[in-house]
């Protein structure tokens, strides 16, 4: 009560503080956060007895080739200042150049990041929208046909490998009904129809207003999409059923009922409203999967995203194009973090 | 007293569970006008139980049978969800044990009490609702309505929780109260405050009260009319003022284990439960 009676002018002051403190503590963490990540995936990606010089020059260069390639990549160097030329390299933005491409690390990333942006954010508002509802519904059908519908789709979404899921949708939706596009993003046809902006093909063409070609990318996009939809949805809805569990069981849910309030309402409104808060972060673990890009799905449906970039790095031993990809990841997480911290508060008024 | 505000005859709540079938409340009858009504028990003996069963709040796998539950006429048994729920908040209000989980967490007092208006009030506007719950707030003695509108449950006492949670079930006017264990949550002084608005706002409007509470003493002075009720059955009934002269051994013996400053009985007295009791 006693901070009732200070002004409202020491409040925002206060506010500001208390965000000011928040941003320093973010970028600490971002930054402990990346320095680890490389420090470790750095480590890693030298002591593993992969040879990134025979990778280069092949097993059969002339031992001078073969030092002079080495001398080149400053694999001649102590471990140690070799980080320390990678970490000052990078804190300038340069993160070498993929052995495999040849072209810088980032613009590589920059190339195959919106294609898993685009697939991981469809998945996810898939699995968000759809998951939800049926976990709410299982949770207030409790035991009835209803939830054991959901929880077995749950199971299996759970335990199906998704590139077993993924040929068979593409068997059935492409090969027999042809309901849907098959592999890739877009077909050759448009694919110079439209010039890339942001990355993303369905901003892409619906931006420069090439209708069929965003037509034809939506095709294209939706069985995977679908299926990365269906892996979170699994997860999410298991979760929202046993926190909605959770919320209808409290005294507050049969006080909404004693008020009169419709069970539309005292479900929806009151009950929902609190199991979104841990929802929070369970949608955000799952969107941060998606986003470290899901190699299987990505693969089935040649999908040229992150996780088929820096899986194709590490079997060709290119390990700046891995350091990059375990940077962006991590930036993401951090990120996600953050976000979730914010909707966190947003949404729990005892968090504040 | 012309037609009885509530008539329940021979109610009785059974949970079926896999264990077998538990009888909660075992054939409870009474009738309440506008007064005060006070349900006695200790825990488990179907007080609580009986105060949803005349809601319609009895949770699943629960289920409630009665020669008669009637409310104003109405056959609460029979009646549709639609009723039930108009009657619910509207008609018969119920204040729950502690504010701490009876209120919303993530909703404003202002909100759930502005909630619990419009849900009876259809035609009310927004500003008209916010004027009530401002006019409740200040109703149940709070010293500033404005902010106490404004905040969240967590950001008051149990006292100030629980004057806001009365605020909320009286804000419809409704013409039954249920406050089940209404004080139990909360210390000695804060308690007898809410007690106090409680009372005055009971006969102000001339609701008819169910008040339940394990603690004898208290519901003596309180209510006009004591129901003692023992594993799911009551198992005597008298006025207040007669409480001394209770007939029943179990009422005997609560108010034997109670203190008296007068004479210091050393050890007290505890009950002896006689299995026939609960037959």
């Amino acid at each position: 009560m006693v901070s009732a009676v200070t002004s409202r002018g020491g409040e925002h002051a206060s506010a500001l503080r208390s965000f000011l403190k928040r941003a320093a503590q973010f970028v600490v963490v971002l930054v402990t956060t990346l320095l680890g990540l490389i420090a470790v995936t750095f480590f890693i990606g030298r002591v593993v007895p992969i040879d990134p010089v025979i990778a280069i020059v092949g097993d059969r260069a002339p031992p001078q080739v073969y030092e002079r390639a080495r001398a080149e990549l400053g694999l001649d160097k102590p471990l140690i200042e070799q980080f320390a030329i990678y970490v000052k390299k990078a804190v300038t933005g340069d993160f070498g150049n993929s052995v495999l491409t040849t072209n810088p690390v980032m613009t590589d990333i920059a190339n195959v990041f919106p294609a898993t942006l685009e697939l991981a954010t469809l998945g996810t508002i898939i699995g968000t929208l759809i998951g939800i509802p049926l976990g709410v519904l299982a949770a207030v059908r409790r035991g009835t046909l209803i939830d054991q519908v959901v929880r077995f789709l749950g199971l299996v979404g759970y335990s199906i490998p998704i590139f077993w899921l993924g040929l068979m949708g593409l068997l059935f939706f492409y090969a027999k009904l042809g309901w849907v596009a098959g592999p890739g993003r877009i077909d050759v046809t448009y694919s110079y129809l439209y010039t890339p902006v942001t990355g993303i093909v369905l901003i892409d063409t619906l931006l420069q207003g090439q209708m069929d070609a965003f037509w034809d990318a939506v095709s294209h996009v939706l069985l995977p999409a679908c299926l990365l939809g269906y892996f979170s949805l699994a997860y999410i809805s298991r979760m929202t059923r046993s926190f909605m569990l959770n919320e209808l069981a409290q005294e507050y849910v049969i006080a909404a009922r004693v008020k009169g309030l419709s069970e539309f309402r005292v479900i929806w409104r009151h009950a929902l409203r609190n199991a979104a808060v841990p929802l929070i972060t369970v949608i955000a673990l799952s969107y941060a999967n998606l986003l470290e890009g899901s190699v299987l799905t990505e693969t089935v449906f040649a999908w040229p995203g992150l996780g088929q970039y820096i899986t194709n790095s590490l079997q060709n031993a290119d390990m700046n194009a891995v350091l990059g990809g375990t940077i962006v990841i991590g930036t993401v997480f951090v990120l996600l973090n953050l976000v979730s911290d914010l909707l966190y508060r947003l949404l729990d008024p005892r968090t504040r | 007293m012309t037609t009885p505000l509530l008539e329940v005859e021979d109610l009785r709540v059974r949970f079926h569970l896999r264990t077998g079938t538990v009888e909660a409340v075992r054939g409870v009858s009474f009738q309440l006008g506008r007064e005060r009504l006070g349900i006695v028990g200790e825990s488990g003996s179907g007080k609580s139980q009986t105060g949803r069963a005349i809601l319609g709040l009895t949770p699943p796998p629960g289920e409630v049978t009665a020669k008669r539950l009637t409310f104003d006429g109405i056959d609460l048994l029979t009646a549709s969800r639609r009723t039930l729920r108009h009657l619910r908040g509207g008609r018969i209000s119920m204040v729950m044990q502690d504010p701490k989980y009876s209120l919303n967490p993530v909703m404003t007092i202002g909100e759930q009490i502005i909630e619990a208006y419009r849900a009876h009030a259809k035609s009310a506007s927004r500003s008209e609702a916010r004027d009530r719950a401002l006019a409740m707030l200040e109703a149940v003695k709070m010293r500033n309505p404005a902010r106490v509108f404004e905040l969240y449950p967590h950001e008051v006492s149990g006292g100030m929780g629980q004057r806001a949670m009365i605020a909320m079930m009286l804000v419809t006017e409704p013409d039954l109260l249920i406050a089940d264990e209404p004080t139990s949550a909360l210390d000695v002084t804060v308690s007898m405050e809410v007690l106090r608005i409680l009372d005055e706002l009971v006969s102000e409007r001339g609701m008819g009260l169910i008040f339940i509470s394990h603690d004898l003493k208290l519901v003596s002075s309180f209510c006009d009319r004591v129901l003692v009720m023992y594993a799911g059955r009551v198992v005597e009934e008298l006025e207040a003022k007669n409480l001394r002269e209770a007939k029943h051994p179990y009422t005997q013996g609560l108010m034997r284990c109670l203190p008296t400053l007068a004479d210091d009985v050393r050890p007290l007295p505890t009950l002896n439960r006689d299995p026939a009791w609960a037959l």
